[in-house]
């Protein structure tokens, strides 16, 4: 069906908790799947985004490669939500940030309880991490925030099925949770 | 002859010395606040109470009400202006919701559930506060303080006792406990002080309490924070 909404996701630093949420909508996948084609998403396994109706980002921006994923989104999403705490302020990772990187790297790779011959890993092929984790906000514009540590999968079902009945999408208070 | 004010077109009376807030909370009517406790000395510091008074923003909690007052509490101007406010709170502090043990109690996360904040808005600052848990009972929790003043007029209206004070001025600002070590456990601080219940957020908390009521059923989860603020309000103080 060429009317199908596009749908692309991606987690960057969060836990994809977010995603198992979303998928906790059961067996309203079904209803969902009539109206929805997913792209680029780790549910499709399709590796980049080709220009789509709507965007979900789970996680926060730790590393370069999250910067690059989050433009490549948002360069082909004509919505871009971001989905979870950790996309709307940072979340947990974020708790590194009054804590110097490189403490950081020492505690986990270096001095860290039974860490032997420890080294900071530095193959080329690993994304540099970034001195902060970021809300996705920061980087590009949002047009879209579902709150919560994960949303319900009733927040998913309710902003989508608002979307895709061509509705402005709102959350009714019970949806609206920081935690 | 008793004297009223109008707030959004609904005439409620007042007596003589009270605030607007004060008359608001009377008529069951609530204006969004978070360094306000009935309870205490007005403070008028988080600045979400601003209403239109004749046309001019005033902080409800601190300005008097007097006769023939025309106030406006409900606007769009007023609830975006609050939820600015709201946000400029969020991102001033490390408020990581998932991780306190406040959440669903706590009054900054009420008001922004409230006024429908699905966001923080403004790049986040990211502060490095301190975590004081030297208390054997009770702990603060820097990165979540919002400088509401309230353990401050606690410790020295209710407690009698002077245990804390917000000291220096803008990015500065901070939380002092007044003590040799500025740790909690060298104050005067127990357990039973108000001071150590007055949080509106989880910046003081009792410690090994955290977890009685489980997350999905506390107070903001299941009520909306006007209804809950009003009931309380009225009962202490109607």
């Amino acid at each position: 069906m060429a009317d199908k909404f596009k749908v692309a996701t991606t987690s960057l630093a969060g836990c994809f908790g977010c995603h198992m949420s979303f998928l906790d909508i059961d067996e309203r996948m079904i209803e969902l799947a009539k109206h929805v084609e997913f792209d680029r998403s780790p549910i499709t396994d399709i590796e980049h985004c080709s220009p789509c109706d709507i965007g979900l980002i789970e996680g926060g921006v730790c590393n370069s490669e999250n910067v690059h994923v989050l433009r490549e989104f948002r360069k082909n999403c004509k919505i871009l939500v971001a989905v979870g705490a950790c996309a709307i302020n940072g979340g947990l990772p974020a708790m590194r940030n009054h804590i110097p990187l490189e403490e950081c790297l020492n505690e986990s790779y270096i001095d860290g309880i039974g860490v032997e011959n420890g080294q900071i890993p530095n193959d080329p092929e690993l994304p540099l991490l970034l001195d902060k984790v970021h809300p996705i906000h920061e980087i590009v514009k949002v047009d879209y925030y579902l709150p919560g540590c994960p949303p319900s999968a009733d927040v998913f079902w309710a902003f989508l099925s608002d979307l895709i009945a061509g509705k402005e999408p709102s959350l009714p208070y019970d949806l609206v949770h920081f935690d | 002859m008793s004297q009223t004010i109008t707030i959004d077109g609904k005439e409620i009376p007042f007596s003589e010395g009270q605030t607007i807030m004060d008359a608001a909370i009377a008529a069951d009517i609530y204006i969004p606040h978070l360094c306000h406790n009935p309870d205490y000395t007005p403070h008028g510091s988080c600045k979400l109470c601003t209403v239109k008074v004749n046309g001019r923003n005033c902080s409800a909690c601190t300005f008097p009400a007097t006769e023939g007052q025309e106030i406006q509490n409900q606007s769009d101007e007023l609830e975006k202006d609050r939820k600015r406010i709201t946000q400029m709170l969020f991102v001033e502090g490390n408020h990581f919701c998932p991780s306190c043990e406040k959440t669903g109690n706590c009054q900054l996360q009420g008001v922004a559930y409230y006024l429908d904040m699905h966001d923080n808005h403004f790049p986040h600052f990211f502060a490095n506060r301190e975590v004081d848990s030297s208390h054997p009972e009770i702990l603060i929790d820097h990165n979540r303080c919002i400088f509401c003043n309230l353990c401050v007029r606690a410790s020295q209206e209710k407690d009698h006792k002077n245990v804390f004070a917000i000291s220096g001025r803008g990015i500065n600002k901070r939380l002092i406990i007044n003590s040799i070590s500025g740790q909690l456990k060298d104050s005067d601080i127990a357990i039973d002080d108000c001071a150590a219940h007055i949080c509106p957020t989880g910046a003081i908390l009792i410690k090994r309490t955290g977890y009685q009521v489980p997350i999905g059923e506390r107070i903001y989860d299941k009520q909306k924070i006007d209804a809950v603020a009003l009931a309380k309000e009225n009962k202490d103080h109607g």
